[in-house]
């Protein structure tokens, strides 16, 4: 087998917090930001990282690329230890860093790719190549000669993932790059992100508050918790493992003010002055099949739709348990 | 060019730095009109000085008083004595973590673009003061082209230590949050001992000898000197030699507080 792209081990990054207290005295208190974090990523996968704010993401990203050093366990990122060999590392990844940028605000996207090109010494000759398939696929073109300062946020932050893809990295680590967008362009960037797969096999870690990006781009997510991993696996699987809701909802033909007791189901929402219900059920306890038969019973149903959890939800579902049972710290 | 990737990518670093100040032209003009003003002033007030001290004062007479300070209004902006703190609130905000993140060292792309910076504000910023200096005072400048030669590789090297000055003088954000304070004191400290409100030459013996044990004169007086033909064969090799060692040794000690400043960041984290 070959060696994972990423490799984290027993993970943990201390901070000391100094606040006040009374006059001159302050106290030191030292907190854990990642607590016993380990996890392997394969050449080629797609992960979410995903988790609420303070969780502990953008610490191990910054661990990961080697900017920070961890308190204990190691870190190997493409073969590397991050700290030692950053400078080299950073010729196999691309990073973007959801609230900084790394091209220059007072040039256009043109010159900047244009020193990113140096900067990762590509070769003269077949550089232009890349960068013309990137604006293209990022519908780049109109803007290309634009001061950065004068960009939109939609189009700045396609600007720094093609600057972060321009040197072709096999990995590939986005800090919540969809943040702040409009609906069209997050859909766009992740039809681009997508494809870029495809086609170049690049590895993707992804930390994210949008849980469509998650269940668009990747194939396994790891959440964390006040630094810990509380999930690894599938969206399904948790989904599974937290018995989140399915809610169907039905349009009927004539309103009804109530559909009574479904076994299995309850009621979400009634919607449209009756037209409109909306029920939500645990896909272990019952069907949908045997929810539209009970339904048929009652009312007549026009049209119906069936909406997925919300991750939101789940990953709520997931923290609430975690608090009810709290696992014993790893030693 | 592929051949040679680093210098390769210190033109890349020169030319960006370039077209960064080149698109600030309104901004260019400005400062150009305040560095023709201040020559005036600073020209006349020269001229005042030499000829209150019975018409020469340790070397100068008015013309070449006068053109002293024309000289030092060029230089000061393409040297850049005056204000550099972009890697401090790199520092500060954070987002010196993506230079950290890229496989190039960060003194050297600083300073590649702080040459470009230069060598854009080299014209602009130059052409308006020396012109006005010789329509209305004279200037005394030399007819053979040797000084000239000597006087870019001095500029050069001045723009260079300059910039290796303010590296550290930004590296304190490392550790202090604000720092206008101490960017006061480097400005007051740089303006009196660099000459560039009156000549070194012209510094009582303590004074001048405080200011040699700085690198401030080698940021305009000795530029300054040379294209002016004050110092001239060995002795104006000589300048030179002292201004690339003061460059050497700033840019040295740069790099190691540089290291204990990302050593910092990287082990404290922000």
């Amino acid at each position: 087998m070959t060696e994972p792209i990423i490799s984290v081990r027993d993970l943990r990054r201390e901070f000391v917090v100094r606040s006040p207290a009374g006059r001159l005295r302050r106290t030191r208190t030292v907190v854990a930001a990642v607590d016993g974090l380990s996890f392997d990523l394969e050449a080629g996968s797609a992960v979410g990282y995903i988790g609420a704010n303070g969780a502990g993401k953008s610490t191990t990203i910054k661990m990961l690329t080697g900017i920070l050093v961890p308190t204990a366990g190691t870190v190997r990122t493409c073969g590397l230890e991050p700290i030692r060999r950053r400078r080299e590392l950073a010729r196999q990844i691309g990073v973007v860093f959801g609230q900084r940028s790394q091209l220059w605000w007072d040039l256009p996207l043109r010159e900047s790719f244009r020193t990113l090109a140096a900067i990762h010494r590509l070769p003269t000759a077949s550089w232009p190549a890349r960068r013309d398939e990137l604006v293209e696929r990022l519908d780049l073109g109109s803007f290309m000669d634009t001061p950065v300062r004068q960009l939109s946020l939609g189009q700045r932050i396609r600007g720094e993932i093609a600057a972060a893809l321009l040197h072709s990295p096999p990995l590939l680590i986005l800090d919540e790059p969809t943040i702040g967008l409009d609906v069209l362009s997050k859909e766009r960037l992740r039809v681009f992100l997508a494809e870029q797969r495809a086609l170049h096999g690049t590895t993707l870690l992804l930390t994210t508050h949008d849980m469509d990006d998650v269940q668009r781009l990747t194939e396994r997510i790891i959440v964390v918790d006040h630094g810990r991993c509380v999930y690894d696996g599938t969206l399904t699987g948790l989904v599974a493992r937290v018995g989140a809701e399915r809610v169907m909802a039905v349009d009927l033909a004539e309103p009804v003010t109530s559909l009574g007791e479904i076994s299995g189901t309850r009621t979400v929402a009634v919607e449209s002055d009756g037209l409109r219900h909306r029920l939500a059920f645990a896909p272990e306890r019952t069907t949908a099949g045997a929810i539209l038969e009970a339904l048929g019973r009652r009312a007549q149903v026009r049209d119906l739709a069936i909406e997925e959890p919300d991750i939101e939800d789940v990953v709520r579902r997931l923290y609430l348990s975690q608090t009810r049972t709290p696992r014993s710290p790893s030693p | 060019m592929y051949c040679c990737p680093t210098v390769r990518l210190f033109a890349a670093f020169v030319a960006m730095g370039f077209r960064r100040w080149s698109t600030y032209r309104l901004a260019t003009a400005a400062g150009a009109f305040t560095n023709t003003v201040f020559g005036l002033i600073k020209a006349s007030i020269t001229v005042a000085t030499v000829g209150a001290a019975g018409g020469t004062l340790a070397g100068y007479d008015a013309v070449t008083g006068a053109t002293y300070a024309w000289v030092v209004q060029a230089l000061v902006a393409p040297v850049n004595v005056f204000h550099w703190s972009e890697l401090a609130q790199r520092v500060r905000d954070g987002d010196v973590a993506v230079d950290l993140a890229r496989p190039v060292d960060p003194q050297f792309a600083y300073l590649a673009s702080f040459l470009g910076r230069g060598a854009y504000q080299f014209l602009p910023r130059a052409l308006p003061p020396l012109l006005t200096g010789a329509l209305t005072t004279g200037l005394a400048l030399p007819l053979a082209p040797l000084p000239y030669l000597l006087g870019a590789v001095s500029v050069l090297l001045a723009v260079a230590l300059s910039f290796a000055c303010w590296w550290i003088v930004n590296l304190t954000a490392f550790w202090v949050v604000e720092l206008r304070g101490l960017i006061t004191l480097y400005v007051v400290a740089m303006s009196v001992l660099s000459g560039l409100i009156i000549p070194v030459h012209w510094f009582p013996g303590w004074l001048a000898t405080v200011a040699d044990l700085t690198p401030f004169p080698s940021l305009l007086q000795a530029p300054v000197d040379v294209i002016m033909g004050r110092v001239e064969g060995t002795e104006a090799l000589g300048v030179l030699a002292v201004q690339a060692g003061w460059l050497l040794g700033m840019l040295l000690l740069g790099r190691l507080v540089f290291a204990r400043g990302a050593a910092k960041l990287v082990v404290q984290g922000g």
